[in-house]
């Protein structure tokens, strides 16, 4: 299976991500699996007008295009003609490249948030124009169109994360290879759901807090990040505290609130990331499939109920109190 | 006389077009092209400055760590705010893991893959290069980056992940460190040291740093022998190409650099600007430095502005214009940035020696790199000695509703320098200037080229050659960052 790789209106940082994969050898592991990069902007040897030969043989179908993954929103500005990003070298805006390529690949890989749904390329004014392949925000359409299906029969698979997580990636071209990867196995929004079918909240390292509503308050505080600081682990789709970021990490256990960056639409929440917006004090952002009123009574209950250990250690940046010892009579 | 354009130039971070002028073989003028634009600069005005924090990191996946830092220290700059010393050394090791693992990506899997080229194949070297570092199958890319993805554990534990992290704040780091983790993080930077020294150096670090001129670099080189190390390799390379008289830019000889790695508030680096023709290193002001937009794509005024009152409004029907990027000058003159910089300014006595025979070249921007990485190491350990377990990482800061900062620090590539104006409590004006920026500027009003413009001058070029290999070694010497230079 050969799998083309452009860079569009993005910072390149899903292929660095990739590239952190936690396998002693990354292109050992593809090419066992059959997969081979027909041409790579990072990896390659390719340059310049054998680079553009090769894009354009896809283009013509002349060679067989297997994946074609787009990393970074589609700048189709100013005034549609896609010139705030021409491909290097051909005097052609990389869109109207993309668009030709997504027409003979049999599939089409949105790799980060960015190709997914615009991301960050697209916040503020979206001066660029920038959109996702096949949607702009949570808009079905996008460069490609709504309509748009891919040789395979599936719309553009939207390895949604910013940056993704690199065995997201893995694991979806892996499944391609396979022939294991069908419209059963991506979300609403064209996630896969191997990933998409969690929230951020599950396996979060500071759930003994949530369980309480014991919130940090400021940077470096251990506490649950939820109330206060802006944290929407329990609403964003991935499994970023189930499968480790560089080997052991993910966002909260680094210290800071998800900003949901696998959704469309992060990049503008209309608030302060790192707030949580209130009415009447109580969080808008409340977890997606409880009702409020349970969670306003659940969460009053808890707060009450807090240890000591848990509301200390909440605001400090190191655990002050130990849980104690004690026989519990358990067998 | 004849005329090309070269692109796509892959294998450097973003998107690069050069056009070259060629007389008898020989390049004698260059034009090059950022060919992207996305407008961070536009996108931040209006925001929380806190907001600066998630989106400037997006600026590029390969040094979204050096852009925080950089955000960071401006809105530290415009609040008052210090870093405790734990938060301070957390930041500095972050910054290092970053800066030491794009060292390593560029030389493993950006620059190095030139030289297993076809255009290469019969030279006696040819077998033993090709077999180490052809792009993807080369035997050096497996390792590096299963070494690069070990280090950036450091960034799993002590920043959750990268790229984009988020635990760098104005205060310090938000991500405090246990007793047994530092102990982690030490191992961790051990298991880094253990691989430079098998592979990259074949030998201690401080061996290779106590290196002190361009003649003992040789006789080091003589001693092992080139299948003793990469740099080994390297040093070979350097010899039977003559990488040390490829892509100098003899018109700019003065070398930047921010400064790096405050420790106490003091940098481990020095900041300045070395002036190789003065062989002296004058202080650096950010008053100095201003953006000249005449030849990019951007509408506005023709005299140039200090990053405070810069703007960036795009202009893509602009006559006269070839890039997205601006011409950053400093006191009028164009410079160049990176590690050759850093070093040079710092007063290592290679690097020097280096520039003062000659110049800005292949060779000694690749070896300023190298150098680099054999120095930070041992900083990164005495870093994780001094972390206080128990004392704070981060102070808690307040920003005024009326402020300006300025933050300076350096990036793999070199000066990363961020703007901020905040009026109402929110951002009124945002301008960035990053390494590649200074390296890759075009032309300013006065018609006067940017350094890579000016070094690739007399660059070989065959007749027909559609992509000439020693153009791509002095692009890719500067490890250029396109995605930062226009952002």
């Amino acid at each position: 299976m050969n799998v083309l790789w452009l860079q569009s209106g993005g910072c390149g940082g899903c292929t660095m991500s990739l590239l952190c994969a936690e396998t002693p050898d990354l292109m050992a592991m593809l090419a066992d699996a059959g997969i081979d990069f027909l041409w790579h902007p990072s990896l390659s040897e390719a340059s310049g007008a054998e680079a553009v030969e090769l894009l354009s043989a896809c283009a013509s179908g002349a060679r067989p295009l297997d994946v074609l993954c787009v990393e970074g929103a589609l700048l189709r500005g100013p005034h549609g003609s896609g010139r705030f990003h021409m491909l290097a070298g051909t005097g052609r805006p990389m869109i109207e490249w993309v668009r030709e390529l997504a027409g003979r690949a049999t599939h089409t890989v949105a790799v980060g948030t960015c190709a997914a749904y615009g991301g960050v390329s697209a916040a503020g004014a979206n001066l660029t124009d920038a959109c996702g392949l096949q949607y702009d925000g949570d808009a079905s359409g996008g460069l490609l169109g709504a309509e748009y299906r891919s040789g395979s029969g599936l719309p553009v698979i939207n390895v949604a994360g910013c940056p993704t997580h690199p065995d997201w990636v893995i694991e979806t071209l892996l499944a391609l290879a396979l022939g294991e990867f069908g419209a059963e196995a991506m979300d609403a929004l064209g996630r896969p759901r191997f990933y998409a079918d969690h929230l951020v909240h599950h396996g979060c390292s500071r759930n003994e807090f949530y369980e309480f509503k014991a919130s940090a308050e400021k940077p470096s505080d251990l506490g649950c990040m939820m109330e206060h600081m802006g944290c929407k682990g329990t609403q964003a789709h991935a499994d970023c505290n189930l499968r480790p970021w560089n080997g052991m990490g993910s966002c909260t256990s680094g210290g800071y609130p998800c900003i949901s960056c696998t959704e469309p639409g992060f990049e503008e929440p209309g608030h302060p990331f790192a707030e949580t917006p209130k009415v009447g004090g109580i969080p808008i952002g409340l977890p997606t499939d409880m009702p409020k009123a349970w969670f306003v009574a659940l969460a009053a209950l808890s707060k009450s109920a807090t240890p000591k250990r848990v509301r200390v250690n909440a605001t400090a940046d190191h655990a002050v109190i130990a849980p104690v010892n004690r026989k519990t009579g358990l067998k | 006389m004849s005329r090309q354009i070269l692109g796509p130039f892959n294998r450097v971070e973003g998107d690069l077009e050069v056009s070259l002028e060629s007389e008898a073989g020989r390049v004698t003028a260059a034009w090059v092209n950022s060919p992207m634009y996305r407008g961070f600069e536009q996108i931040l005005v209006g925001k929380a400055p806190s907001d600066a924090l998630v989106m400037v990191p997006r600026i590029c996946g390969i040094c979204s760590v050096s852009q925080s830092v950089a955000a960071a220290a401006a809105l530290a700059d415009a609040s008052g705010a210090r870093m405790p010393p734990n938060g301070e050394r957390a930041v500095n090791l972050m910054l290092a893991t970053e800066n030491l693992a794009d060292h390593l990506t560029h030389f493993y899997l950006f620059f190095m893959p030139d030289f297993a080229r076809e255009a290469y194949a019969g030279q006696p070297w040819f077998d033993d290069i090709a077999a180490r570092f052809k792009a993807v199958r080369g035997a050096a890319t497996a390792e590096a980056l299963a070494a690069r993805a070990r280090f950036f554990r450091i960034m799993g534990l002590l920043a959750g992940k990268w790229p984009h992290t988020l635990s760098i704040h104005a205060g310090g780091s938000a991500r405090a460190v246990g007793p047994t983790e530092r102990v982690r993080l030490l191992s961790m930077v051990r298991e880094f040291r253990a691989w430079l020294e098998r592979h990259l150096f074949g030998d201690r670090l401080e061996a290779v740093t106590a290196i002190d001129s361009l003649e003992a670099l040789w006789a080091w080189a003589d001693t092992a022998g080139p299948a003793a190390s990469d740099l080994g390799r390297f040093l070979q390379l350097c010899r039977a190409l003559d990488l040390g008289a490829l892509g100098q830019a003899p018109g700019v000889p003065r070398y930047l650099s921010h400064g790096n790695y405050p420790v106490d508030g003091v940098p481990g680096f020095a900041r300045g600007v070395w002036d190789a023709d003065a062989a002296a290193v004058t202080p650096f002001d950010a008053a100095d430095v201003a953006e000249d937009i005449a030849h990019a794509w951007l509408a506005g005024s023709a005299t140039a502005r200090h990053p405070l009152e810069g703007q960036t409004h795009p202009d893509a029907d602009k006559a006269d214009a070839y890039s997205w990027c601006k011409a950053p000058r400093w006191r009028g003159h164009t410079v160049q940035c990176g590690a050759l910089s850093r070093q040079v300014v710092d007063g290592h006595p290679l690097a020097r020696d280096l520039v003062m025979q000659g110049g800005g070249n292949v060779m000694s921007r690749v070896i300023g790199r190298l150098l680099e990485i054999a120095r930070v190491v041992p900083l990164m350990e005495q870093w994780l000695r001094a972390l206080a377990p128990g004392e704070p990482f981060h102070v808690p800061t307040t920003l005024p509703d009326e402020a300006c900062g300025t933050g300076l620090v350096e990036a793999a590539r070199g000066a990363l320098g961020h703007w901020l104006v905040v009026r109402r409590g929110r951002i009124h004006n945002y301008q960035i200037i990053a390494p590649t920026t200074w390296n890759f500027s075009p032309r300013d009003a006065s018609g006067v080229p940017g350094a890579l413009e000016q070094a690739l001058v007399d660059t070989p070029v065959g007749a027909g050659d559609t992509m000439p290999v020693a153009v791509q070694h002095v692009v890719r010497s500067f490890d250029p960052c396109m995605v930062c230079t226009v952002h």
